[in-house]
């Protein structure tokens, strides 16, 4: 019955265009941007996908578009994961928001933004949560050396 | 040593979500993040209008220590104490759930008495994890006795533990292909003889705590969620159970050797605190339940993998034949070479889905390694469970959502 | 001249008894203000407990506001974005106060080499004793106690002026 929903989602995302395939027991789903949002309203609504797990990115620096976003889903019902992963350059790193559609984007959308620096459409609060105010640069990528501090508070003799 | 405002020259860390009442006779009261309540550190930001809490703004994020970043410059292996120190109350499942991450990207299987032995581990600790979560959080409400029978309990197993790893809080016990090392001798009989111990005093703290009065107004119908809201807000683990539902990856996606178990899922039925309670105590008993079957089902056999792209050759031959002192030195300056490609496993923490993103380039060292933790999510849903509720509910509830900063920040 | 020297003498011999007293009383009343942080908090629940008692020191009663406490145990990681609160607490406690650096990354970052952790919590209080393990055993914990408590005791507690 679980691989049955994933072989329906497959082929429903190829009628869109959309390439998936299986690896390592969930489906993986390569998209353009632009389709994140639909694609998402699709697997919430038709597929049944409650309970959206992550969002986090990968930096590969050698390559444009530098960052691969990355989205999991699970459904509590089928007991299935889908994995939908979409590239964004550096010069423009914007995605959209899923925040309309699950509460609990909005933490890791503002965790995902701390890090790499993703600007999330439709989340309007994207103050710094694992970083401070007045952090400069995301550390998780690539050319953030590991060992630069930046202390708040000044170091005593 | 003169007196001086410090206040000027100490930088604010964080930005409010909200920094005027909403009501007319509303107070802005911040709460931690050194507080004794907050086990661990969180800041809530609450806008209270007499004692209930209107708005609460959740700040985390003090504890984060770079553990995503560290990752990217060690080796597969030598990340596993970096792991450790995620939930830190139950090590050894973030240990197995990393190293199960791994042996799945690198198309490892583990033989089938590390299988067991992961097994019961992950339920040991996710009793030694309970244990502290139920202690602090009834030590917050006054109840000192029940949190030293637990302390008491906690600490034998820290001991027995510190005889299997070395360690007794921050275990680095999982391998790669494995473990560490096997069960020293006579250490099932003191297992057996701790599950003993832990069965009485149990019964002391249901004695205490089931009925006891105060315990129940302060704890049933507050913090109360539905499970459509809890899926929503991303709760996993006792929290989205004790609303009512039996979600449980040892269930539903098994792992490990779950299959073969005979267990129950206990269930909530409101959804607030004393549900939480509850769930976690039957769960206890169950993971007993299930560590007993597993003492009688272990196999016999070797515990790492005989598969030289992970497991360290005995020192024997590493000493005599020049092919394994080679793997040695390549596995430790290098690091198991991991084939290029991502992977995502998840397992049942014991707070909610503990999951490892993993994405490899094809070296010894990741490209990315990303914990999706549950306290985290939990975190952003938090101020569902404040809202509507009195400040002192925000210590109760805080205790029963078992945040741990080292998950929740990384 | 000679009638100082008896004096000197006397007031000497006094204020060292006075000071053995004083530092006898204050190191079996030590009030800790836990900033709890880390994993380091799970051996300062256990080390508060039955097994490893810290009240035969008479340093159980933890006391949550900096005012009314006077050593400050550090427990577990300060990041970055923590020390402005560690720095406040301590510059809220009131003297004599003393700082317990518990655990390898109060002491000196840990492992945790990177931007986020601060490499010691002396880089911006001062310490009295430090405590390494991650995280250090009861055991650990309980010698770092009694060195803390040799120090205080064997410190000078002036409570009024010299001239007295």
């Amino acid at each position: 019955m679980a691989v049955d929903l994933l072989e329906r989602l497959r082929a429903r995302l190829s009628e869109d265009g959309l390439e998936a395939e299986f690896a390592h027991g969930l489906l993986a789903v390569q998209l353009p941007r632009e389709a994140l949002l639909e694609t998402v309203h699709r697997l919430k609504n038709e597929f049944g996908f409650d309970l959206f797990l992550d969002v986090t990115a990968v930096d590969w620096p050698d390559r444009d578009p530098r960052f691969d976003v990355v989205c999991h889903f699970y459904s509590t019902h089928d007991h299935v994961r889908v994995r939908l992963k979409t590239r964004v350059p550096a010069a423009d790193p914007v995605v959209d928001s899923l925040v309309p559609l699950y509460g609990s984007a909005a933490f890791m959308e503002r965790e995902c933004h701390d890090m790499f620096g993703i600007r999330f459409r439709g989340n309007e609060d994207l103050r710094p949560i694992l970083l401070y105010e007045g952090f400069q640069g995301h550390p998780l990528r690539k050319d953030y050396p590991k060992e630069r501090e930046q202390p708040l508070v000044r170091y005593r003799e | 040593m003169t007196m001086r405002d410090t206040d000027e020259t100490l930088p604010n860390p964080v930005r409010p979500a909200f920094d005027t009442p909403s009501t007319e006779d509303g107070v802005i009261v911040n709460i931690g993040p050194s507080h004794p309540a907050t086990h661990g550190t969180l800041q809530i930001i609450a806008e209270l209008s007499g004692e209930r809490v209107v708005r609460a703004d959740v700040h985390c994020g003090y504890l984060h220590r770079g553990f995503e970043k560290e990752c990217e410059a060690h080796t597969w292996h030598t990340l596993i104490p970096f792991v450790d120190r995620l939930n830190y109350c139950s090590a050894l499942i973030n240990n197995f759930a990393y190293c199960d991450a791994v042996e799945t990207l690198m198309g490892v299987e583990i033989t089938p008495r590390t299988r067991y032995l992961r097994t019961l581990l992950s339920e040991y600790s996710r009793i030694a994890d309970h244990m502290t979560c139920i202690a602090a959080s009834v030590m917050e409400l006054g109840a000192m006795t029940a949190f030293l029978y637990l302390m008491t309990i906690r600490d034998w197993i820290y001991e027995h533990l510190a005889d299997l790893t070395g360690a007794r809080v921050t275990y680095s016990y999982g391998r790669i292909g494995g473990l560490a090392h096997d069960l020293p001798e006579g250490w099932l009989e003191r297992l057996e003889q701790i599950l003993d111990e832990y069965e009485e005093y149990v019964g002391r703290i249901h004695g205490l705590m089931d009925r006891n009065r105060i315990f129940i107004d302060r704890t049933r119908d507050v913090g109360v969620i539905s499970t459509e809201q809890a899926v929503h807000w991303g709760f996993t683990g006792p929290i989205l159970r004790s609303t009512g539902v039996a979600r449980d990856l040892r269930r539903d996606t098994p792992y490990l050797a779950y299959p073969e178990l005979d267990f129950e899922i206990p269930v909530g039925i409101n959804g607030d605190n004393y549900d939480r309670y509850y769930v976690r105590m039957r769960e206890m008993d169950e993971s007993v339940h299930m560590i007993r079957q597993l003492m009688q089902m272990l196999p016999d056999g070797p515990i790492n993998v005989d598969d030289r792209r992970c497991t360290l050759p005995e020192k024997q031959r590493v000493y005599t034949e020049i092919e394994s002192l080679i793997n040695h030195f390549k596995l430790v300056i290098d690091g198991p070479q991991v084939p290029a490609g991502e992977v995502y496993r998840a397992h049942e923490a014991a707070n909610g889905e503990l999951g490892f993103y993993l994405v490899s380039d094809g070296t010894g060292t990741p490209h990315r390694v990303h914990v999706r933790a549950p306290s985290f999510v939990h975190m952003g849903g938090l101020h569902k469970l404040l809202e509507g509720y009195q400040l002192a509910d925000v210590v109760s509830t805080f205790g029963t959502v078992n945040m741990i900063g080292g998950e929740c920040d990384r | 001249m000679s009638h100082d020297h008896e004096k000197t003498g006397a007031f000497e011999y006094l204020t060292t008894r006075k000071d053995e007293l004083v530092g006898w009383a204050r190191k079996f009343s030590l009030f800790p203000y836990p900033f709890v942080t880390a994993c380091c908090a799970m051996e300062f629940m256990s080390v508060s407990s039955t097994m490893y008692d810290t009240d035969r020191f008479g340093a159980a009663l933890p006391r949550f506001s900096p005012r009314q406490s006077d050593l400050l145990m550090v427990v577990g990681t300060v990041t970055h974005k923590q020390a402005p609160i560690l720095k406040k607490v301590y510059e809220q406690m009131c003297e004599p106060k003393w700082v317990m650096a518990f655990g390898v990354c109060a002491t000196s970052g840990g492992f945790y080499q990177n931007y986020a952790a601060l490499q010691g919590i002396d880089k911006i209080i001062p310490v009295d004793v430090y405590i390494p393990g991650c995280p250090p055993r009861p055991e650990s914990v309980i010698d770092g106690i009694m060195q803390l408590q040799e120090k205080i005791a064997g410190s000078s507690h002036p409570i009024v002026g010299e001239k007295f």
